[in-house]
């Protein structure tokens, strides 16, 4: 009886709204709760290379990632731009704040050069994507790739700001609070916190009056405007949002590698930042952050792996193309997409067995 | 701030205008697809509140007609007036948001939202706080309001399924609530019974006959049951000119209309 009373609950829940992720605000999951234990203890059982440059760094490149899934599964707008606004978030921490290049940093306090570097990164995201919401498709990719490569060749060109091809060194993250934040344990957490906090506003986002007319306007602009909605200016703030994101990711990127020059921001990365989303799942907020787990272990292990196979350890990007190609062959969800037919597949099953029993009961 | 006071001069140039003016003006329209003219010198004039009938064959310019006034296409010469105001350069939203509304010929929805959000958006497009970042609540009053026009046209049982798995009744059905959310002052109907079955096309004229008297509207409507029991006067529309206006009964009985229109139907038929 209990059983059949949470299968219906369940099947009501699904019902109600696949697509949204209540996870957060309505009652959890026994499986959220443990992987919000993880994430808390993670210090005690990772080693420092597993907690920084395996999740610290997952979780940077899934939340620029989630800028990038915040405007496409729900705008429609497929922005190749979003890592170039998180790498222009990490250049401004390095120009106005401290970095080893001592003739270009302005040496100003992080408390002042941080939210400047995050308000004029997501202002230049927002004019992106000015110019680019009135295309659609592959337009607005082609707009938003050269806008990247734009960005990616006046950093290497400029050395009077941008210092060129070598960019800036020794760019670390403050001593605040009687907390040194570019040590492991605190890093970790500082990452972690601001990840979750960008997955919940996504989420919440998604079913707020902007959320939701955005997703109007993905699935029927004309009919948008046909009922009072100023699509052009939503588009824009959309990309105001997940530029807010993506500055702030930056910002840890920075801190996370302590340096930045062009490569961060090259077209490479920036096409990166799309196939992690995909990977994970480019209509869930919580697809770029597997998609970025799975990207990060790839890049890190191939080496390992390809080498074992007898390969050359430095064709890593062979590995994460094929992983790609399976994955988009096999669910255009990504990874979310494959767990969730699983789920339904093993529901379908549990219902029948179910009913199955009743009957049996029943006679 | 300059939102706030853009708003008052609206509702301040509404008052001074509503009065006297016509719902809807029209004064030599006329829109071009490259070198054909689908609509010509169109001048048409309908009172508030009034009901009119649109009628014509296929390709007589009827759809362009609403598509013009809508703003979705811009006329490519004249002038368009909503209650005394031109405007002829606004764009769709703008002319939304000043009491018009419209159905579409062939279902235009949110496939991917419920039927309460797809209500809750049309409710939420004619009012402020479009861009709000917070959720609203159960006692949200535009919730409220969406919920009853769910009710209104029959779907609160399927309030919370996604449009996309609703029958294509109940997206028709759905179509009308969108065109009947805020306060419309007038509203353009695209042949909304296009495809329905005979008890949802009596639903139809219930909730058409049945709207406040205020709320004027032009249907287009080749149903002539449907259409003459709703409106009290008809234009007839011809390779995209005007051909004759009248009462139904003119209409109906005028030579003419029956050669061009009603007879074709009939040999049709």
């Amino acid at each position: 009886m209990a059983v059949t009373d949470m299968n219906r609950m369940a099947d009501q829940t699904n019902s109600t709204d696949p697509k949204a992720n209540n996870g957060m605000f309505g009652p959890m999951h026994p499986a959220q709760w443990a992987i919000i234990l993880l994430l808390l203890f993670m210090p005690a059982i990772a080693s420092n290379f597993f907690l920084i440059q395996i999740f610290a760094y997952a979780f940077i490149l899934g939340m620029i990632s989630l800028s990038l899934m915040f405007l496409a599964g729900y705008g429609g707008i497929v922005s190749l731009v979003q890592m170039t606004v998180a790498g222009f978030a990490a250049y401004l921490v390095a120009i106005l704040g401290d970095s080893a290049i001592q003739q270009i940093s302005l040496h100003w306090p992080w408390w002042a050069a941080v939210p400047i570097a995050i308000l004029v990164a997501t202002l230049f995201g927002t004019v992106s994507g000015a110019l680019s919401v009135r295309t659609e498709g592959i337009y607005t990719i082609m707009i938003t790739l050269a806008i990247a490569s734009a960005f990616f060749y006046f950093t290497l060109q400029n050395y009077t700001i941008f210092n060129g091809f070598s960019g800036f060194n020794g760019v670390k993250a403050p001593v605040f609070l009687g907390i040194d934040w570019r040590s492991n344990t605190p890093f970790y957490y500082l990452v972690v916190v601001l990840a979750v906090l960008a997955y919940a506003a996504v989420v919440y986002v998604s079913r707020a009056p902007f959320g939701l007319s955005l997703q109007g306007t993905r699935d029927n602009a004309r009919r948008m405007a046909a009922l009072g909605f100023n699509v052009t200016a939503h588009r824009v703030a959309a990309y105001t949002f997940a530029s807010f994101i993506a500055a702030v990711a930056g910002v840890l990127l920075v801190w996370y590698q302590a340096q930045i020059s062009p490569g961060t921001a090259g077209v490479g990365p920036v096409i990166d930042i799309l196939i992690i989303a995909v990977v994970g799942g480019i209509n869930r907020p919580i697809g770029p952050f597997i998609g970025a787990l799975v990207y990060v272990l790839l890049r890190t292990f191939s080496l390992d792996f390809l080498e074992a196979l007898g390969l050359d350890g430095k064709r890593f990007q062979l590995l994460i193309g094929l992983v790609f190609l399976v994955i988009v062959l096999f669910s255009p969800d990504g990874l979310v997409g494959i767990y969730e037919k699983l789920k339904a597949r093993y529901q379908r099953n549990r219902d029948m067995q179910t009913r199955g029993f009743r009957s049996g009961e029943g006679a | 701030m300059s939102l706030a006071i853009s708003s008052l001069a609206i509702s301040a140039d509404r008052l001074a205008t509503a009065g006297s003016a016509n719902a809807l003006e029209l004064r030599g329209v006329s829109r071009l697809f490259g070198a054909l003219a689908a609509m010509s010198d169109i001048t048409l004039s309908v009172k508030p509140g009034e009901r009119r009938g649109v009628l014509g064959s296929n390709g007589a310019g009827k759809t362009t007609l609403f598509n013009c006034i809508t703003g979705d296409f811009p006329p490519s010469s004249g002038i368009i007036r909503f209650f005394g105001e031109d405007v002829t350069d606004f764009p769709p939203h703008e002319r939304i948001r000043r009491g018009l509304r419209r159905t579409y010929q062939i279902s235009s929805l949110f496939a991917g939202l419920s039927v309460l959000d797809n209500v809750y958006l049309a409710c939420r497009g004619v009012s402020r706080n479009r861009f709000s970042l917070v959720r609203p609540r159960r006692s949200d009053a535009l919730m409220a309001s969406a919920e009853s026009l769910v009710e209104a046209v029959h779907l609160s049982d399927v309030k919370d399924k996604l449009v996309g798995e609703l029958a294509y009744g109940q997206q028709r059905q759905l179509e009308i609530a969108l065109a009947l959310s805020g306060a419309p002052r007038f509203i353009l109907f695209d042949e909304p019974a296009a495809g329905l079955s005979p008890t949802e096309r009596r639903d139809l004229v219930t909730i058409l006959t049945s709207l406040p008297s205020h709320i004027g509207f032009i249907i287009i409507e080749h149903d002539m049951d449907v259409a003459l029991r709703v409106v009290e006067s008809v234009t007839m529309m011809h390779n995209g000119r005007i051909f004759k206006e009248g009462s139904p009964a003119e209409i109906e009985s005028d030579p003419e209309v029956q050669e061009l229109y009603l007879g074709g139907a009939q040999h049709h038929g």
